[in-house]
């Protein structure tokens, strides 16, 4: 099992009446009611608890891409992972992704990932996701009907990009490179592993199976609700001839972990509130731009009633419904151990993304969570997939040897 | 009047496309806003009443195919150029509304010789910073008749005619028609409406009529005024009483203020 430390970044400060205010925590969000100043302490408050778990022993950092969006303050995931690269040296860089069709020229992404993989020594994880409506359609101005068109020109450039030895000429449709040229190069051969971070859309299976991809779901909405969908998947990875290996498969779930299942509704309860009242508080007119789901996918989603949830039904859910329906996972370890056994177990995954830190927790209570999980849970979970250690196709494959920053000249002058 | 409606090959073969086809005389062809077109549509009977009326649906709506290598503008102008040259017509009195009005100036700029009679009702296509229009994509559907219409409650009762939610079939239609729908006229009017056709006005050399409702909160009338200062001659007929979807409110103005054009 790969346990994957992961952040969000939300804004801590959403004001107690936000749901009635606002209509939306991204897209039209004022950004009056961004603080550069406050801002400056919640990046680098942030940036210290990735670097933290890093020490307690999980296996990777992650980040991902948003735009405009209230409680994902990272339009620029390569930025942290950069960031990340200098101040860690063993955990992977998750970087959950790039949205590639995004980019213009997308060869930019294979450029940042490649510098991103020699400057870490090859602890890149490449995440390609196609980006949620908000963020591709309504924030960045993509047409819906040509958006997967794009992702896969993007998607093949970037694999080009890695593979071949420039310059080539590449003639897409959307771009058009005479000199395609990719300096540098990424230190894993022939790519970094990659992550494809999806919501359900079944041709995102085929994609994955097809290519030996991670398919990682990144749901809000917790183990119990994902089980069908997952099913789906692995059914289709049989139908696919190929192997059932865990780690063809990620999951992110939020956990909250204390001494006891009591302290951690004490602890924890406003948080995971804030995180489901006011994070997820979205314009549903903004859910799903006409023709961002494929036909394809939305026959497949009435066919087998899987229907997405409404995003923010769970905000009138309690903490105990919250924890029962699987929407978060919390307790004492050994509560918490239990249950994500059954996660792990019933979806057949080998990553897990930990959403430790939830919507406005302040850092001690992080702190404390990831402690705790990485302690007294995370190596009782280790071994769950054990026959499958062998397995190297989707995880990174750093250099043996590799440089340390050195210190910096102020401090070696004195 | 005898209405027909049948399937039509176009460029060679690359799309088969729907046509509704009604009514006798000089032949028009209509061409239909985003919100699509249906076959009993009362608009269409009006038009037909006065003129041998051809409404081809654009791929991706109705049963007409083809969307998914309609990727721009200029892939829709010739398409419908196509569509006329499959239908057998020499240029045809072009009339559109919406996203077919902007369909048609597109086509009255590019080709000035083909097309000397033109109709625009509420036409998409132009921006103005001033009366920005509003973002229809993410509309809530019962956010739509107070755009939409000048008379909400009318609007709302024209717009859910018949239609039972609750029943999941009947959704799955819904949605599955309305993306096919949007994701093709998104690759005209996401996220702005405005494909460049403000530099192409000039071109436009047809006989041209441009209709409008008085209360269109869609695009609103100004553009009316942005349409008749781009294109040389244009004449500007208001309707009163009548939001964007002035064609189901007063049709009967539309084919009057149309008569212009004969």
């Amino acid at each position: 099992m790969r346990f994957v430390w992961f952040n969000l970044m939300p804004w801590p400060d959403l004001p107690d009446d936000f749901r009635e205010k606002y209509r939306s925590v991204w897209v039209d969000i004022p950004s009056a009611l961004y603080d550069p100043v406050r801002g400056h302490e919640v990046y680098n408050t942030y940036l210290d608890q990735l670097e933290f778990a890093e020490t307690v022993g999980f296996d990777g950092l992650g980040v991902n891409e948003h735009h405009a969006n209230a409680y994902g303050l990272m339009p620029s995931p390569c930025l942290m992972a950069a960031a990340l690269a200098r101040r860690t040296s063993r955990a992977a860089l998750v970087v959950l992704g790039s949205s590639i069709a995004l980019y213009d020229p997308p060869i930019r992404v294979a450029e940042e990932f490649a510098m991103l993989d020699v400057i870490s020594g090859g602890r890149l994880v490449a995440g390609f996701p196609v980006g949620t409506s908000m963020d591709t359609n309504y924030a960045y101005g993509r047409v819906p009907g040509t958006l997967r068109e794009r992702y896969a020109e993007a998607h093949e450039l970037i694999r080009r990009a890695w593979a071949a030895d420039g310059p080539f000429v590449f003639n897409g449709r959307y771009t058009k490179l005479r000199y395609a040229n990719c300096w540098p190069k990424p230190v894993q051969k022939p790519y970094p592993p990659i992550f494809i971070p999806g919501g359900g859309s079944i041709e995102t299976w085929d994609f994955c199976i097809e290519n030996d991809y991670n398919y990682s779901y990144l749901s809000f909405f917790g183990y119990l609700r994902a089980r069908k969908l997952m099913e789906g998947y692995w059914q289709r990875v049989a139908e696919m001839g190929k192997d059932d290996s865990p780690y063809r498969a990620t999951f992110a779930q939020i956990i909250c972990v204390a001494e006891t299942d009591a302290e951690a509704e004490k602890l924890y309860g406003p948080h995971v509130s804030y995180f489901f009242n006011r994070c997820l508080h979205i314009y549903p007119g903004f859910v799903d731009a006409p023709g961002y789901r494929t036909i394809k996918t939305i026959q497949a989603e009435f066919l087998s009633q899987m229907a997405r949830p409404n995003i923010g039904q769970a905000a009138s859910l309690s903490w105990g419904e919250l924890n029962e329906r699987g929407y978060i996972v919390a307790g004492c370890p050994d509560t918490v151990r239990q249950r994500m056994e059954e996660l792990i177990r019933t979806l057949r995954v080998g990553n897990i993304i930990c959403g430790i830190h939830v919507g406005n927790m302040p850092p001690e209570k992080t702190r404390h969570s990831t402690e705790l999980f990485a302690r007294k849970v995370m190596p009782q979970l280790r071994g769950i997939w054990k026959d499958y250690e062998s397995d190297e196709r989707f995880w990174i494959h750093p250099l043996p040897k590799r440089v340390a920053p050195a210190p910096i000249a102020a401090e070696t002058v004195r | 009047m005898s209405a027909r409606s049948y399937l039509l090959d176009v460029a060679g073969s690359r799309r088969q496309i729907r046509v509704f086809e009604a009514g006798e005389g000089q032949p028009l062809v209509f061409l239909h806003g985003a919100g699509g077109l249906t076959e009993d549509s009362p608009f269409l009977a009006a038009l037909a009443r006065r003129w041998h009326v051809f409404a081809p649906l654009l791929p991706g709506y109705g049963d007409s195919d083809g969307a998914e290598s309609l990727r721009d503008m200029l892939a829709v102008t010739l398409h419908s150029f196509d569509v006329i040259d499959a239908l057998g017509l020499e240029r045809p009195m072009l009339v559109g509304h919406s996203m077919g009005g902007m369909i048609a100036a597109e086509m009255a700029a590019v080709a000035p010789r083909e097309v000397q009679r033109l109709g625009l009702i509420a036409p998409a296509g132009l921006w103005l910073d001033a009366h920005p229009v509003p973002d229809l994509f993410s509309k809530l559907p019962h956010e739509l008749p107070a755009l939409l219409f000048h008379d909400p409650e009318f609007g709302e009762r024209v717009m859910t005619a018949g239609a039972d939610f609750a029943d999941p079939k009947f959704l799955e239609a819904f949605i599955i028609r309305n993306t096919r729908q949007l994701a093709m006229a998104g690759k005209l009017l996401f996220p702005i409406p405005d494909r460049g056709l403000d530099e192409r006005l000039y071109r436009i050399r047809a006989k041209t009529v441009v209709v409008w409702g008085e209360s269109d909160r869609v695009i609103p009338p100004a553009y009316g005024d942005a349409f008749c200062r781009g294109i040389s001659g244009a004449e500007l007929i208001r309707v009163l009483e009548a939001g964007h979807m002035v064609i189901v409110e007063r049709p009967e103005a539309v084919v009057h203020a149309l008569i212009r054009l004969e």
